[in-house]
């Protein structure tokens, strides 16, 4: 029987017995609902840690250092070693051509130095980071009170809310307000007054003396917004700060970062006059890309480190969870397909003698079993197509609900559903699938019937 | 073994035995027949003779358990389920004492039935229904359903789709044992024209002896699955 004919006169069967094979396939737009529901779950929550997670800027991000920073600090060990020469220098070279690889969003120096910060005629004192104008689209910044930096340059700070209270109870209120930033301004030295010996600047990677003056200075910041949570600064910036300030701001400073000057950037110009960095962060344009940026790093010849292995584990995570999910959502497909088998078997009763009738008139094995297939795919399309609507539907009442909950408990909405496109064509597949599977034994049955004895069939 | 003398059905030493319980039931015992194309053949015999067996094993929708059935010279016992669907549905034509039409459908779409299960192209099948109702008179009951109708017109309907698909041999078993005896003259009437006009081979079961003497050819007697008497073509 051709292809048309099968479809007309499946059809009509399905037609005849219309409520029954309405609630058949009512039974499977549950189960597919119940899978797209679960799925979608399943996929909104990866989507949301995925989006948070990048949003943290840790996955997203690759710490640089030198390798030569990364041999200690013993002057004549290193000296022992061969290779000391052949380790490059973390410098804007370098800087610019990480920032040349592909993928690489932007690739920026840590700057965090500890400071003293007057307000209102009171010292405090706190860590002052640096941040890029990228940092805007961190989680910390979403839902701060007043705004992010206006300009990459702008003298203007944001507070961390718990140190904004120490300045004032009612952090609200320091909104543009002035905070007078004290800070150790750095002056390099010219060679010949520099520290210790020239050997020293025969090898500028490893400057380790004091050669650069230092210069008591003040810098009056506008406070322009208060974040909740301290913004992540990739691998490296875990608690960055309390105070922030725009990145270049940062630089041009030129800062007096802290005691240990190889543990934290390095912005002193060398004899060279090239600036050299003690570590710098690569921001890539997407998590899935960061091991091909780590390798092109290392390729460099500089050291790098990212926490990939942490997303790892997470997409992990919730390549199991969805498994479970899906599993979960499957049963009701699974008793729903049931119902396929019981709907087909009481066809079959039914319909004994027209089966016979129609093995008379010329119907082989094949016609027979071909038309029940599509009556049971007819209705795995049929409620694959309204499970997929009602389990969209489900997810939309389910989203609203949530950000109904979470508004009143003040945080920001979220979708945590999420139905794709995938799913939505793997969903009404699978309950094809699911029906066709479920129509073999009932086709074969129906095939196997003796068309002498269906037609005695009262 | 192909035939080549003429004739549209031979049996040779068919049998169709089946076990009931511990019995062996024997409908049909070593039954050699052979009906010569364009010829009218009666099949008498009381209930329980194996009659309507033999039309079954002839019409391809049950196997014999031994010997040889010959439809135009092929095998029916050494053909495949495929090949026996392709001769219910191309080479025989059937026609049943309880008419066998699906009441959901019209008549239109009920004779138009075997063309759908024969495949024949779309732009012929409106034509050939018309054509087939028109023959046994149904030509303005295009959309009736078979509850619309009489018992005899019901028949005429079933007849129609047992010729819709232009068969070589006509099956009807007992066509008038529904009907009272008026139409199932008439049904008679109308085989016995299908017969002369179309040249078409037509087995028919019945109980009916003096409606098969007035319209077969030759007429044959079952009983306890054997042939048991033939009276010669008339």
């Amino acid at each position: 029987m051709k292809a048309r004919d099968l479809a007309e006169l499946a059809a009509r069967n399905l037609r005849e017995a219309l409520l029954r094979n309405a609630l058949t396939t009512l039974g499977i737009a549950v189960g597919v609902a119940s899978l797209v529901a679960m799925l979608s779950l399943g996929v909104g929550l990866q989507e949301l840690a995925s989006k948070r997670l990048a949003r943290s800027g840790l996955f997203d991000s690759i710490l640089v250092s030198s390798k030569q920073n990364l041999r200690g600090f013993g002057r004549a060990a290193r000296k022992a070693e061969p290779a000391t020469e052949e380790a490059r220098a973390l410098d804007e070279t370098a800087r610019q051509e990480i920032a040349r690889l592909p993928n690489v969003a932007e690739v920026y120096p840590e700057i965090r130095f500890a400071s003293e910060l007057r307000y209102a005629g009171k010292s405090h004192f706190a860590l002052v980071a640096g941040l890029p104008p990228s940092a805007r689209m961190r989680d910390a910044f979403e839902g701060m009170k007043g705004t992010f930096f206006s300009a990459p340059e702008a003298e203007e700070d944001i507070l961390q809310v718990e140190f904004a209270r120490e300045l004032n109870s009612e952090p609200g209120a320091l909104l543009g307000q002035e905070l007078l930033l004290h800070y150790a301004e750095r002056h390099p030295l010219p060679p010949t007054t520099s520290a210790k010996s020239s050997a020293h600047d025969a090898d500028p990677g490893t400057n380790t003396g004091l050669g650069f003056s230092v210069m008591p200075r003040e810098k009056k910041l506008r406070i322009v917004g208060i974040v909740e949570t301290q913004p992540g600064a990739g691998p490296a910036g875990f608690g960055s700060g309390r105070v922030f300030v725009p990145l270049q701001l940062a630089q041009s400073l030129k800062v007096v970062q802290g005691p240990d000057f190889n543990e934290i950037v390095r912005t002193s110009s060398s004899p060279g006059g090239a600036t050299k960095y003690l570590s710098l962060t690569v921001r890539v344009s997407n998590p899935q890309q960061v091991p091909a940026v780590e390798e092109a790093v290392k390729k460099m010849g500089f050291a790098a480190f990212s926490l990939l292995d942490a997303t790892r584990n997470l997409r992990r995570f919730f390549a199991i969870l969805d498994l479970f999910l899906g599993i979960f959502g499957s049963l009701a497909l699974a008793v729903a397909s049931l119902g396929i088998i019981n709907t087909l078997v009481m066809a079959i009763l039914e319909r004994r003698r027209e089966i016979g009738i129609l093995k008379a008139l010329g119907a082989g094995d094949r016609d027979i079993r071909q038309l029940f297939f599509a009556e049971a795919g007819a209705m795995g399309l049929a409620g694959g197509a309204l499970g997929v609507a009602l389990g969209w539907g489900l997810g939309r009442v389910i989203n609203f609900g949530t950000n109904l909950y979470l508004r009143r408990q003040d945080l920001p909405g979220e979708d945590i559903w999420s139905v794709p496109w995938w799913l939505v064509g793997a969903a009404v597949g699978f309950a094809v699938v699911v029906s066709l599977v479920s129509g073999i034994y009932p086709a074969a049955r129906a095939a196997r019937l003796d068309p002498v004895q269906a037609l005695r069939y009262e | 073994m192909a035939n080549t003398d003429g004739a549209a059905i031979r049996t040779e030493r068919v049998s169709r035995h089946y076990p009931m319980g511990t019995t062996l039931i024997r409908a049909v015992d070593e039954v050699t027949l052979m009906v010569r194309a364009g010829e009218f053949l009666a099949l008498l015999g009381s209930s329980g003779s194996g009659k309507s067996t033999l039309l079954n094993l002839i019409a391809g929708l049950d196997r014999p358990t031994s010997g040889a059935i010959f439809a135009h010279a092929r095998d029916l016992a050494r053909m495949n389920p495929q090949e026996l669907a392709q001769h219910r549905s191309r080479t025989v034509g059937m026609v049943f004492q309880a008419f066998n039409l699906l009441p959901r459908m019209t008549l239109e779409e009920n004779v138009e039935l075997p063309l759908r299960l024969a495949e024949v192209p779309r732009s012929e099948r409106a034509g050939r229904v018309r054509e087939a109702l028109e023959r046994v008179r149904l030509g303005a009951r295009l959309t009736h359903r078979p509850g619309e109708l009489s018992g005899g017109e019901q028949q005429r309907a079933a007849l129609a789709r047992a010729l819709v698909n232009r068969p070589n041999i006509l099956l009807a078993d007992e066509p008038t044992g529904n009907l009272d005896s008026r139409t199932g003259e008439e049904i008679l009437r109308l085989l016995s024209e299908v017969n002369q006009t179309l040249g078409m081979t037509l087995v028919m079961v019945t109980h009916e002896r003096t409606l098969a003497e007035r319209f077969a050819h030759r007429i044959v007697f079952l009983s306890d699955g054997r042939l048991v008497e033939k009276e010669e073509p008339r």
